[in-house]
This record gives C-alpha cells, structure tokens and sequence, in this order.
C-alpha cells in the first residue's frame, strides 16, 4: 500500500483536489508560506512553543471521556474527544494558536481573519491579544446580527470586527474580504484561515496544527483500550479542520472507518441545506479546487444550516478527497435531527454540544454498530455559544 | 496574426476598457462595445460576472452583483456576442474567474469564444503552472491569447517565467491591491514601471487598476505599452450610461 494516500502532495492536491487557485496578487504571500511552513513548523523552538501554550493555555490534553450511557443506548463503546474543554470553547484555537506563531516567526504584524458563526474569529482574536498583535476579524453583515455574544467577545478581546457587505453577506463573503485585504496587504499581515479550506498550503499547515486531536486519541485510547486504533473516527465537517484533526493519525490506516457529518439544513433536496458532499460540484472556492455548491453557469450558491459553523458552499479538498475515493463515509444530517441528538447528548451525558458537533451524535439512526465497536466521536465545541437557538427551537 | 498582437505594433499608447456583460442592463453588452469602439479605444475587456469575484474592489463587485441580478450567465454572454465581427474589428478579451469557466467546460468555452470572434482570456485565478500542463493546447486550438498578471511582489524570475509563457501582452497590476480607481501613482509604483520597463521583456506590458483620468492614464503609460480601466469606467456608466462613454474616453485621451 503506498502511505499517504490520503494527504497534501508537494503542490497540495489530495487527488484531484486543492492546489492554489489564486490570482497573482496573492501568490507572494501564499508562496512566502508554502516555502517556510514546514520548516518552521519542524523547528524545535516553534514546537516547544506550540506545544507549551497547548498544554498550559488550551488546556490539552483535553479528555477522552468514555460516555457509558451514550455506548448503553446505542450499544457500542463510544468515546468523546472533549474539544469543547479548550479554551473558548472548541477545537479552532488549536489553529489559531499554530498560526499565530507562524505569524510571529514570518516577521508578521498585523493578523485578518474571516468568520461565520464567530467561533474562529473568537478564537483569532485570543491568541492576537495573547500576542499583542493587531487583529482584524471579517464578518458577514448577516452573521453579525445574529451572533451578537461572540461579535461582543471580539470587541472585548481587543479585535476589529469588520462588517462583509458584499455578496449574500455570510461566511463566503467574509473569506472573500479577507482575501481582499491580504491582496491590499501583502507584506506586513498573515491571514489565519479559520478551516482546512483556501489555497495550499492552508490545507495541510490547518490540518497538521489540529492533528493534535488524532495524535492525543492515539495515545489515550491505548491507555483505555489497549489500542491505538478505534473502529471508526466521527466528526462533524464544516470546512472540514475538526474533521482533518481527528482522522489525520488515521488517514492511511483503512482499518479504522472514517465517518463525515455534513448538514443537511432542511433535508438534502430541500433547496436549503449545506450537504456539500451530496450537492456539490467539482468547482474553485477561495483558491481550491474542491466539491462546490453552485449553479450550473458556476455561480457559488449560498449554503443553510442552523449551525452557523457549517454553512459552508465549498469543503476542504482533502473531504473532497475522502469523499470522492470513498475513503470515508459521509452522512448528511438534517437540523431536527441535530437539534435532537444535542438535547438527547445534553441529557444523557451532561453535555452541551455546540449545534455543529450535534449534527455528529445523530449518525445513530442512519449506521448500526457491533457492541465491540469503538468510536471515538469528536465533540468539537460546547454549546453555549448557541444556547438561544437550542431554547429558541425546544421552547424551553 | 491574433488581433491583440496587431494592436500591440501601432505605434501610440493604447486605451483599453473592462466592463461588465450586462450592466447595466442585461441588454447593454453589445452597445457598449459598438460605443467603446466608436469612441477609438484600442480594446476591450468583457467581464465575465462572477458571484465570488476575490480580486475585485467595491465596484466592480456591485456591477458583478448587478449584472448577475439582470440575468446575465456565460451562454446569453455568448448569445450576445454572435455577430460582433460584423461589427467591429476591436481586439475583444473576456476576462473572468476560472470557475464558470469550468463549469461551462474549459474546452467549448474556448470553442465558443473561437466561434463569436474573441481574441484573449484574462482568467486571474487560473495558474499559470496548471495552464500550461492542462490547458494551453485548447487555447492555442482556438486562436485565443492567455493573458498573466503580474504585480510590484512579483519575483523577477517569475516575470520571466511568465513572459516565456505569454504571447500577447503581461498585465501589469500598478499596485498591490484589488481592482478600483485611485488619486495619482507614488514613487513605489514608478519604481516599479522602470523596473519592469528595464527587464527588456519580450511581451508588450499594459499597466491596469488604479487608473482613472488622463493624469494616471499618462502616468501608467511612461513605459508602458498602454492601460487599462476598469472602475473609473464603470462608475461612470453608472452615473451617466451609455452617453457619457465618448465624452469619458475623450478626457482619458486629451493630453495632461
Ligand atoms: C464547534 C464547531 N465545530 C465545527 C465547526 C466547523 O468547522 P470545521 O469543519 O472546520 O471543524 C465549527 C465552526 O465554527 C465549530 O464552531
């Protein structure tokens, strides 16, 4: 079996998948990172660093918690990887903090960022403040208005937050004004790209800096199991970063089953879901070659999920990727569905999920697993960000 | 000989104008054209809407947004354009984001640029690395020109590259920026014209963004072969519509 199957080549394709598709007013910047990311991130000063503010600032390792009463009733030994303890509450500051020190060793000043639902703008606007670095967070005009606490969270953090007026006003277009901005500022500003989406190396550099959720499973299942190796990995995917740090330790081991867990918003023929996988085509987004929701004249169409965090038109190629070689099994979940299984998580475990991560614990009624199945499902954040629209939708 | 090149031996600074198909009426793409061309500009840059068009400033955004509001998509533009030929002689350059490209399909878009008398593609988005390995054979097949952009960041090795790669004219960037008008060049951007002006080129450079009037058109153009302009045109078009071209194209052109 050749390895790495499953990950970036040199120039960043998984399959026919990535690459940089970008126009050449960005190509300096996206070439200054191609060319030292990998070193940098192999320097043991940079991973001392990186390593250090994960354990002593995030709080990782996070837990691998055992969840009896979820494994009783769907009959499976079923773990919670337990990003939602991180600090602000999901697994984006992982990113966040790995590119802010790449930030740091390219000589950068000024830090952009996009965001939907506010969490990795959040999550930006952190580690620029842990830093002392200036902070721009571009939001759509929508997104603003409906995710009041974290927009406030910014402010307070000391960020900018930046209203996106142009397109349909959501997550795209706030990729898009970011990318406007580091073609306005090439030399002094890093963009810190909140998912494993945009052009190389974004993909892979995101997708290495949350590989620490893989590489802790690893070890922590041994310690629970006696095994490295679950049956299956499951994770919510958005843009896919969650997603790539739990499978990345796993990606060329086909022992383990991959499971993705896309948001059908309103049903996946409903005109109004985010199931990139069901209803893209192969098309370019934010300088990737990936699986695109569009038009057939190639206009990129505008995504709907409850969950802010999903409501993405494209995915990341190496999702792309998985999905098109049939390497992981993608499931589309619809908001009842989610909004469910967060309340029958909250109940049963004492959880809260954030609404992206719920989308993950309703595979249940779509898959049957053996009672000597492992599953390590990736809890990617708490839910308190969306508090209101969980008690919105029960009424409670 | 590719109209493009030919444009590029007459011996003044050239005058060339992107719009956008369809705006700002659907129906406006072909009498913009005839218009342009009456008014003696060199050529002309058919913007190709795009919903997510990343290297566009304000203004070109709202046209695109507008455009695609009107109804406009890539088969009306070609619809639109069946017979230009009869009509004019002006070296026509679609320029666009690769995505609608491929999604209508690289090769019966070359085909049917070919068809309707087009004579280049900008497509900023589309590398030149991944040009030259999946797609060059199909453009030369249809006699269109592959137009690059370079930029002040862009390395000199990679100029070179690029204008090995090239063989109607590079499309000089003035500044590190997105498209839109702006005041007036500083001392970096002239800078830059004489760095590229003394690389000795084999491509003719036309220098596009920022430019807006006579001063910036004459600024650019030191150097350079000619200029493009883009959103001091269609804010223009948007103020005045069809009858400000001429008096427009006539204050780019009087002498400062
Ligand atoms: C808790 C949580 N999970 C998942 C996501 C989706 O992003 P990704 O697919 O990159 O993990 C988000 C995005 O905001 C999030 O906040």
């Amino acid at each position: 079996m050749k390895m790495n199957r499953y990950q970036a080549d040199e120039r960043g394709y998984y399959g026919e998948f990535g690459g940089a598709f970008i126009p050449e007013m960005l190509y300096p910047n996206t070439e200054e990172l191609r060319q030292n990311y990998l070193r940098i991130m192999g320097e043991p000063d940079f991973q001392e660093e990186f390593r250090q503010l994960l354990r002593d600032y995030v709080g990782r390792p996070t837990p691998l918690y055992f969840a009896k009463r979820l494994s009783e009733k769907f009959k499976a030994r079923i773990y919670l990887k337990r990003e939602d303890l991180c600090h602000t509450g999901a697994h984006k500051v992982n990113n966040t903090i790995g590119q802010i020190l790449m930030a740091k060793k390219l000589g950068k000043s000024r830090i952009i960022a996009e965001t939907g639902a506010g969490q990795h703008g959040v999550a930006t606007a952190t580690v620029c403040a842990l830093m002392g670095m200036e902070c721009i967070v571009y939001m759509g005009e929508v997104d603003i208005a409906r995710q009041a606490p974290n927009v406030a969270r910014m402010k307070m953090l000391g960020a900018e937050v930046r209203p996106a007026r142009s397109g349909s006003r959501t997550l795209k277009d706030a990729t898009n004004e970011a990318i406007r901005d580091w073609i306005n500022n090439p030399v002094n500003t890093h963009y810190i790209i909140g998912s494993v989406v945009g052009p190389h190396p974004y993909p892979d550099m995101v997708a290495r800096f949350q590989a620490v959720i893989s590489e802790e499973i690893k070890w922590q299942l041994k310690e629970k199991e006696g095994k490295e190796d679950p049956d299956y990995v499951v994770a919510c995917v958005g843009g896919g970063s969650n997603a790539a740090g739990t499978y990345y330790h796993y990606l060329d081991n086909e022992q383990v089953g991959i499971i993705a867990v896309e948001a059908a918003g309103k049903g996946v023929d409903s005109g109004e879901s985010a199931a990139t996988s069901a209803l893209g085509k192969v098309g370019i987004i934010h300088g990737s070659k990936t699986l695109l929701m569009q038009t057939g004249d190639g206009q990129i169409t505008e995504p709907y999920s409850i969950s802010a965090g999903l409501d993405y038109p494209g995915v990341g190629p190496m999702h792309a990727h998985l999905y098109k070689s049939g390497r992981a099994d993608f499931i589309a979940i619809t908001d009842d569905e989610a909004m469910a299984a967060g309340l029958m998580v909250s109940q049963l475990e004492g959880i809260i999920p954030a609404i992206e991560t719920s989308h993950a614990f309703a595979i249940f009624d779509h898959r049957t697993f053996k009672p000597d199945d492992i599953i390590v499902i990736n809890l990617s954040g708490r839910g308190d960000k969306d508090l209101q629209t969980y008690i919105d939708y029960f009424k409670l | 000989m590719n109209r493009i090149q030919e444009k590029m031996r007459s011996g003044h600074k050239l005058l060339s104008i992107y719009f956008t198909a369809g705006y700002p009426k659907l129906e406006d793409t072909v009498p913009v054209i005839e218009a342009l061309d009456e008014a003696g500009v060199d050529m002309i840059e058919i913007g190709l809407p795009f919903s997510d068009p990343l290297a566009d400033g304000p203004t070109i955004q709202a046209s695109s947004t507008a455009a695609l509001k009107n109804g406009m998509h890539t088969e009306l533009l070609f619809r639109q354009l069946k017979g230009i030929r009869e009509k004019t002689d002006i070296p026509l350059i679609i320029m666009g984001y690769f995505n609608p490209v491929l999604q209508y399909g690289v090769e019966a878009f070359c085909k049917k640029c070919r068809e309707v008398g087009i004579d280049g593609l900008i497509l900023p988005d589309l590398p030149l690395d991944v040009y030259q390995e999946e797609y060059e054979p199909l453009f030369k097949a249809n006699g269109l020109l592959n137009v690059f952009l370079i930029t002040p960041q862009t390395p000199n090795e990679r100029i070179r590259k690029i204008d090995e790669g090239s063989d109607g004219f590079i499309y000089m960037v003035s500044s590190a920026s997105t498209t839109g008008a702006r005041d007036g060049f500083g001392p970096e951007q002239r800078a830059y014209f004489e760095r590229i002006h003394s690389m000795g080129l084999k491509n003719p450079q036309i220098v596009g963004f920022g430019i807006s009037n006579a001063d910036t058109f004459a600024q650019a153009t030191t150097h350079a072969h000619g200029a493009i302009i883009g959103s001091a045109f269609i804010k223009m078009l948007t103020e005045d519509g069809k009858t400000g071209i001429a008096p427009f194209i006539r204050s780019i052109r009087k002498s400062p």
